[in-house]
């Protein structure tokens, strides 16, 4: 019993259909997880990996059923199972965790109760014991205060701590599998950070197996022995974490891995490289490589026509690939094709200035008095022309709030926001001029609601032109053409409406009507957060080449460093609605850091570097009360001075030009290593 | 770096894309031809070979049942039902639209209003629509109907005045949650006018459950038209008007049943086709 694999999965087929509409959605899937191993799978969306998830679970719907194969766990065929044991397998042996941790919490019962039922349900404890299991759980997952947290609703918990009480939840069984579905997507990149390490923790003090299935590589990297790469339903390449990463012999893999922006790579170095087309239906039916039609190394009639077999890869005996041309393929370097390096631009003269910027939102409270919401506070920043300045900060920073202000779709309470010679800080967009709106515009976050689906893309581009500068139809409808071209887009897309777009190609539309209006500035709300990743490098070469060629000005706004990193020439950060630090990208990136930058910067999963797992610092209780005195960050911060960062403002640090940190540690203690964790 | 991005091959943009929304599930079939056979017959009312719904046939109230020259039998005064109910379709499916047509553009615009400027304006636009709403619709009827005047007008308006909170609450809840959609703000960042973004960026947008509920309303319309004709209250007689039709043949039910039966069965198909065509419609615009 002991040296077969926990979870097997045999030449695995799943298909989904209605009638006579069949589609498949894993297609020939083997993998197995040994005891005690983390095994990722990895692929984009529509790749398939949930699906192997549910099918595990014997979750899939009525529309969805295993067509070939098995999944064996512990020896027994998953199939072969009664409704009964499959209750008792699920929950007790296999627990799964998803990604949104709200929908996997009951709204209206209290944490305690949701713990407590899982032992009561599956019998093995009273209600005594199950609550002294409960509470053991919500310790074990790092939870403060569990006996408090019993009692409490789960909109009373911060996103990460709602997941940390799900994974509580699957873990209370001790299952010997625990699924992992996105479980960081949509958390902040320190939040995610920590509920990685707690998961690698877990699984070695208890030797848990861990399936990990992601898009997010750096994930993957934090955690598994060994991954898998899921394309189009087939898997194209598995082996060790260090193999597949290190020596990636298929070129979705390769792809994958060269889409990822890292911290090594700053604005001035070779542009991200993603994976050109999308996966099509086409390609699924596809006989040969799924792949062929987005592959550099396509070879006709090699790589289509005839089904290709998983191979062993030359010297690495665990590592295989689906890919006729692999042994073939040129040694794998880190973004080994590109375009010119950027040179160093001189300084620049200002375009928008934030002085002592403020917002403060005025809330009837519970029991009929006003409270006030600080969003913003005391922020001072400086545009370039020409350049970028990027925002960082996790949710709830004020980053939102602050494009929202410049745009004019909010007004700040306090302080100026100067743009050429006006003070915009408090003018809303229905009192500015047109001038001054075609000068700002904004590209924003979701591509579902960024454009409007009973228009078509032309309209959407024409009215912006139309009623911006005012042109001529026959120019208005040159205007789309070429607007749709300098998005990479073909002209016929000005026909088409917004659903017959990928999330991808209405982004590159919602860029194109901010541009329509030959703007000054552009503020881009986390523009590509919701994208995946392959499409992601994509968007953000497009941003940074048109602002390049635009000579735009832009605010790029988002939560991920790294991004932030190879996009930017000067960097922000919020926490809190407060600015901690300020300066060139250069200096920022480079010690001495702020104690909440060091953090931010220490969370970034590296897929380049798979092995830095003990480098996840420990985020602290990101739910402390409001305060509105002393340090933003003084909760959370391993430098925290007891009886000073709370209660006083910190004074500013100017350790270079133009570079400012919010902090009452002084320049020579400030934190000088990435991986100094506390 | 021209990597043509992200392209999907996927098919040519339908040509009924105007039409996308009037694709049924088979319940909404069922009420379209429902509907369509009543609608059929208000149109054809004049031409097809019946008495007239006025005449009486004073010969054929010896025997009132339905019979060769009468299929649906006569009522009291000697008058062919099927030609009444045929030419009833033409009242009720006259009345019915327009009414609704009015509360809808009335509901719909208000709801636009409140839902998009907010503040005082939406306050005081609900408290209205919230006290209508509270009113039992019956007494309403009676009363405004008693001190005006039973006309065709006159239930126009008071159908209108009832209906239009009812359009009004769904608008400006969706009007809500659309405004803060960022095409909205993208429109509003070129500088539309805030008419324009109600009517073209908010409007279309909300129109599937709106025309959902249009489609109950007509339903609960025809009912309602019912009830005032029976109340004696809806179109003065001698216009053919089902609701009417009951009230002047109910006290003679348990003799023949017919004459009330068949009136209350026009009702309930044409009821009961809007229903499944809203239901139709809602399965579509749910799932797409």
């Amino acid at each position: 019993m002991a040296d077969q694999p926990l979870l097997s999965c045999e030449a695995l087929s799943v298909d989904y259909g209605t009638g006579d509409l069949r589609q498949r959605a894993v297609e020939d899937l083997s993998f197995h997880i040994d005891r005690g191993e983390a095994f990722g799978l990895v692929g984009e969306s529509g790749c398939g990996k949930s699906t192997v998830a549910l099918a595990i679970m014997r979750y899939l719907g009525r529309n969805g059923w295993v067509s070939g194969g098995a999944i064996r766990f512990d020896g027994t065929d998953i199939a072969s199972l009664s409704e009964g044991e499959l209750r008792a397998l699920r929950g007790a042996r296999v627990a799964m965790v998803y990604q949104d941790p709200l929908s996997s919490l009951n709204p209206v019962m209290p944490i305690g109760r949701q713990l407590m039922e899982v032992p009561l349900l599956h019998r093995t404890r009273n209600r005594e014991g199950a609550r002294e299991l409960a509470l053991r759980a919500l310790a074990e997952v790092e939870l403060p205060d569990p006996e408090a947290l019993m009692t409490r609703y789960p909109h009373q918990l911060s996103g990460g701590q709602q997941q940390r009480a799900v994974i509580a939840m699957a873990l209370i069984a001790e299952p010997s599998l625990l699924i992992l579905d996105e479980p960081t997507t949509g958390l902040d990149v320190t939040v995610e950070a920590a509920v990685l390490a707690l998961v690698d923790r877990l699984r070695r003090r208890r030797g848990t197996s861990v399936l990990f299935i992601s898009h997010n590589l750096g994930a993957i990297g934090r955690l598994c022995d060994r991954v898998g790469v899921l394309y189009a339903g087939r898997l194209v390449e598995q082996g060790p974490l260090h193999q597949v990463f290190g020596n990636p012999r298929h070129p979705y893999t390769r792809g994958l891995l060269n889409s990822v922006p890292s911290l090594g790579r700053d604005r001035r170095g070779r542009p991200l490289t993603p994976i050109g087309g999308t996966l099509s239906e086409a390609s699924r039916l596809a006989v040969g490589c799924a792949f062929a039609d987005r592959c550099p190394h396509v070879v006709d009639g090699l790589c289509t026509g005839q089904p290709i077999a998983l191979e062993p890869v030359a010297g690495e005996a665990s590592h295989i690939v689906r890919c006729v041309m692999s042994p073939r393929l040129p040694a794998f370097s880190w973004a080994d094709e590109g375009g010119p390096a950027i040179a160093e631009q001189p300084a620049a003269e200002p375009v928008l200035e934030a002085r002592g910027l403020g917002k403060r939102y005025e809330l009837s409270g519970p029991s009929g008095g006003r409270t006030s919401l600080e969003a913003l506070r005391g922020i001072d920043l400086v545009l370039e022309r020409g350049r970028t300045l990027a925002i960082v900060g996790e949710s709830g920073s004020g980053k939102s709030t602050f494009a929202r202000i410049v745009l004019g779709l909010t007004d700040a309470t306090e302080g100026e926001l100067d743009f050429r010679g006006q003070n915009i800080a408090r003018l809303a967009i229905g009192r500015r001029s047109r001038d001054l709106r075609q000068r700002l515009q904004m590209i924003f976050q979701n591509p579902d609601s960024t454009l409007n689906p009973s228009h078509t893309i032309g309209y959407a581009l024409e009215r912006t032109v139309g009623r911006l500068h005012r042109v001529g139809r026959a120019d208005r409808r040159a205007a789309v053409g070429k607007l749709l071209q300098l998005v990479q887009l073909p002209a016929n897309f000005a026909e088409r409406m917004p659903d017959e777009l990928s999330g991808g190609q209405r982004q590159r539309v919602a860029i194109a009507r901010a541009l329509a209006a030959a703007p000054e500035i552009v503020v881009a709300d986390e523009p590509v957060s919701a994208l995946d990743v392959s499409v992601q490098a994509a968007i953000a070469n497009l941003l940074k080449e048109l602002q390049v060629d635009q000579a735009l000005s832009l605010v790029f706004i988002s939560h991920d460093i790294a991004l932030v990193r190879y996009m930017a020439d000067h960097v922000a950060l919020f926490y809190r609605g407060r600015l901690v630090e300020v300066g060139p990208a250069d200096a920022v990136f480079a010690p001495p850091y702020h104690p909440y930058t060091q953090m931010l910067l220490a969370s970034v999963p590296d897929p380049a570097a798979p092995s830095q797992r003990a480098a996840a610092p420990e985020a602290g209780a990101a739910t402390a009360p409001e305060t509105t005195r002393g340090c933003p960050f003084a909760a959370r911060c391993a430098w925290r001075i007891d009886g000073l960062c709370a209660e006083v403002e910190p004074p500013i640090l100017e350790p270079g030009e133009e570079h400012r940190i919010a902090c009452h540690l002084t320049l020579q203690e400030l934190p000088r290593h990435i991986g100094q964790a506390a | 770096m021209t990597d043509i991005a992200d392209i999907v091959p996927i098919a040519p943009p339908t040509p009924a894309r105007g039409l996308r929304v009037l694709r049924l599930t088979t319940a909404g079939y069922v009420g379209v031809g429902i509907i369509a056979f009543w609608v059929a017959a208000a149109l054809l009312a004049p031409v097809l070979p019946m008495a007239a719904p006025n005449a009486s046939d004073l010969g054929a109230l010896a025997n009132p049942l339905p019979s060769a020259a009468h299929w649906l039998g006569v009522d009291l005064s000697g008058r062919d039902i099927l030609s009444r109910i045929v030419w009833g379709a033409r009242t009720v499916l006259t009345v019915a639209p327009i009414a609704v047509a009015g509360a809808t553009i009335a509901g719909a615009m208000l709801g636009l209003i409140a839902g998009y400027r907010r503040g005082t304006l939406d306050s005081v636009l609900s408290r209205i629509s919230d006290v209508i709403l509270s009113f039992p619709v019956i007494i309403l009827y009676m009363i405004i109907l008693t001190r005006f005047g039973a006309s065709a007008l006159n239930i126009v308006l008071v159908i209108t005045v009832t209906k239009a909170p009812i359009i009004y609450r769904l608008v400006r809840a969706m009007t809500l949650e659309l405004r803060e959609r960022e095409y909205v703000a993208a429109a509003q960042m070129r500088g539309e006018s805030g008419l324009y973004i109600m009517l073209v960026e908010i409007l279309p947008n909300a129109r599937g459950p709106i025309i959902v509920d249009v489609c109950l309303r007509l339903g609960y319309t025809t009912i309602a038209i019912g009830v005032l004709g029976f109340l004696g209250i809806g179109l003065p007689p001698p216009t053919p008007d089902w609701g009417g039709m009951v009230r002047e043949t109910y006290g003679m039910i348990s003799l023949y049943p017919h004459m009330a039966i068949i009136p209350c069965v026009a009702i309930s198909t044409l009821v009961i086709g809007f229903n499944l065509l809203a239901v139709g419609l809602r399965r579509k615009a749910r799932h797409g």
